[in-house]
């Protein structure tokens, strides 16, 4: 069973989408970096936090039949990786869709929801998953 | 740096095997690589040992300590080393092996690698592999590792560099040569329409697309090239050995179609060897899923980029077709999956392709062959080829 520590160490990211931007190059890297793979020492002290674009589209997708224990209840899901408008890739879940329309391409935006649960009285995990931006 | 011989392998059955336990099977697979470097197990002068998840599996940590008592070792006080690296600690076992015999510190060396799996739930099982993806950013969003090589198949489809028949042939492929191989789990051709109709574990990847569930164990005996006849005449020599990494998230690559550690490693055992891709006879890939399969022929430099599908649907990976021979084992998919067995059970089906002993699925004066272990969604590679004499 995770801490609740380990849940709110997250926030920035899971509920956020912050990320890091490096000063010296512009690229944006999701989730934070404390220095730039690219510039290296330049970089340090150059990085700075910066929230996502939440609008994206659906770069490609999977539709999980066989889910881990925490995420059984919600099967078949939708997960994605989603290419945002601000040209970075992230992965979560895909919801509030038909699952048979889900295409490549697909305009979609991240929400807040609920991830999973330690069971049933513990930490609960919120984070970002995407929905149909229509 | 000395050149190094294999002068000793050895495995274990793979499969769904109830009366072993993991210290069972990795004494098996020790004692018969000691057995077949003639050797009495006095010379052996370090241990290494490939285990992804032990501490999980079986409620065991300190592998290298229980290996090294077992095996009958502990009682000499030689160092043992457990190497994890997801799916590529075999691979990196064997090539850290490799370094402490090149480099002179170390002189006979035993490689190991094992995984005892089926003692735990398959629920259980899946959530081990998914944590060698990114647990935070990917398993933990709900993510699971066979989706994200279904993520990387969609957008392989999507791209049109491959067809869906041609991910599912990689699996043919596997079982073709598994039924050849009586150390296999799976002993049985399948046709595409297995694959193809199999139950969907992460769309568009099913059942078959899969590697499976595996306990099993390998292991084989290191020594300086310049020595190897002092034990044995059918030695094979280590021509190079390589590793590279890459992001443990797999989204954060510009491009999730090819892995590019698989491509440095390889350009890197290349050089080592002074060969080129078109002088391997015979390769052991790994294909934990169907999509794997296609990425490492075309990041090895086997097949370019768009060809891999054909290759596999057309039968050119077979033993007897003349080309390089892919899985000839059996692979991940037919062979089995130990996790941390399968970089050495690959380098053991490569020693015994170019020593001749490989029987019903021998290839034909094999003189190079490859060996490609991969961690996470192709976060760390190694790739080593061997070299017959
Ligand atoms: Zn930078």
């Amino acid at each position: 069973m995770a801490s609740v520590a380990k849940e709110w160490r997250e926030i920035p990211g899971r509920y956020n989408l912050e990320g890091t931007k490096c000063d010296c190059c512009g690229k944006v890297y999701f989730p934070e970096r404390n220095f730039c793979p690219k510039c290296r020492r330049d970089s340090i002290g150059k990085m700075k936090t910066v929230k996502l674009c939440r609008e994206g589209e659906v770069f490609s997708y999977s539709i999980i039949h066989d889910a881990p224990a925490a995420n059984n209840s919600q099967k078949p899901y939708a997960v994605a990786f989603v290419k945002t408008k601000d040209d970075v890739l992230i992965a979560g879940q895909l919801v509030d869709v038909d699952l048979e329309k889900i295409e490549i391409g697909m305009p979609v935006r991240a929400v807040l929801r609920k991830l999973d649960a330690d069971g049933a009285a513990g930490v609960i995990h919120y984070g970002f998953k995407f929905v149909p931006n229509v | 740096m000395r050149d190094v011989a294999i002068v000793g392998i050895g495995a274990t059955q793979f499969g769904e095997l109830w009366n072993n336990s993991f210290r069972s099977l990795g004494i098996e697979a020790g004692s018969r690589a000691i057995e077949d470097a003639n050797l009495s197990g006095d010379e052996i002068d370090a241990l290494y040992i490939g285990n992804m998840s032990a501490g999980r599996f079986i409620s065991q940590q300190h592998i290298d300590a229980l290996i090294a008592d077992y095996s009958g070792m502990a009682t000499n006080h030689i160092p043992a080393t457990r190497v994890e690296a997801g799916g590529a600690s075999g691979g990196v076992a064997f090539r850290e092996a490799v370094i402490a015999v090149a480099s002179g510190l170390h002189d006979t060396v035993m490689v190991g690698g094992a995984e005892k799996m089926t003692d735990l739930d398959d629920a259980s099982i899946n959530s081990v592999m998914d944590a060698t993806a990114d647990a935070e950013w990917e398993a933990g969003m709900g993510l699971t590792l066979t989706s994200l090589y279904a993520i990387i198949a969609r957008r392989m489809m999507f791209e049109g560099t491959v067809t869906r028949e041609g991910i599912a042939s990689v699996a043919v492929n596997s079982h073709f040569h598994g039924a050849l191989n009586p150390g296999a789990q799976f002993r049985k051709a399948i046709p595409i329409e297995t694959v193809l109709k199999s139950g969907p574990v992460a769309e568009p990847l099913g059942v078959f697309d899969c590697a499976p569930i595996t306990d099993g164990a390998a292991a084989v005996i290191l020594c300086p090239l310049e020595d190897a006849k002092k034990y044995t005449d059918k030695y094979v020599k280590v021509s190079a050995t390589s590793q590279a990494s890459d992001t443990l998230a797999l989204f954060q690559r510009p491009d999730i179609t090819t892995f590019e550690a698989t491509r440095v490693a390889a350009k890197k055992a290349y050089e080592m060897a002074g060969i080129t891709p078109k002088d391997i006879n015979v390769a052991e890939i790994h294909d934990d899923y169907t999509v794997s399969g296609i990425m490492a022929l075309q990041d090895l430099g086997f097949y370019k980029k768009g060809e891999a599908g054909n290759a596999f649907l057309n039968g050119e990976t077979h033993f007897d077709a003349g080309k390089v021979a892919i899985n000839t084992s059996g692979g991940l998919k037919a062979r089995g999956y130990p996790v941390g067995a399968s970089g050495v059970a690959q380098i053991v089906e490569i020693t015994e392709q170019l020593r001749g002993t490989a029987e019903k699925r021998q290839v034909k004066n094999a003189k190079y062959g490859l060996a490609q272990s991969v961690g996470g969604t192709g976060s760390a590679v190694t790739v080593s080829i061997l070299e017959a004499i």
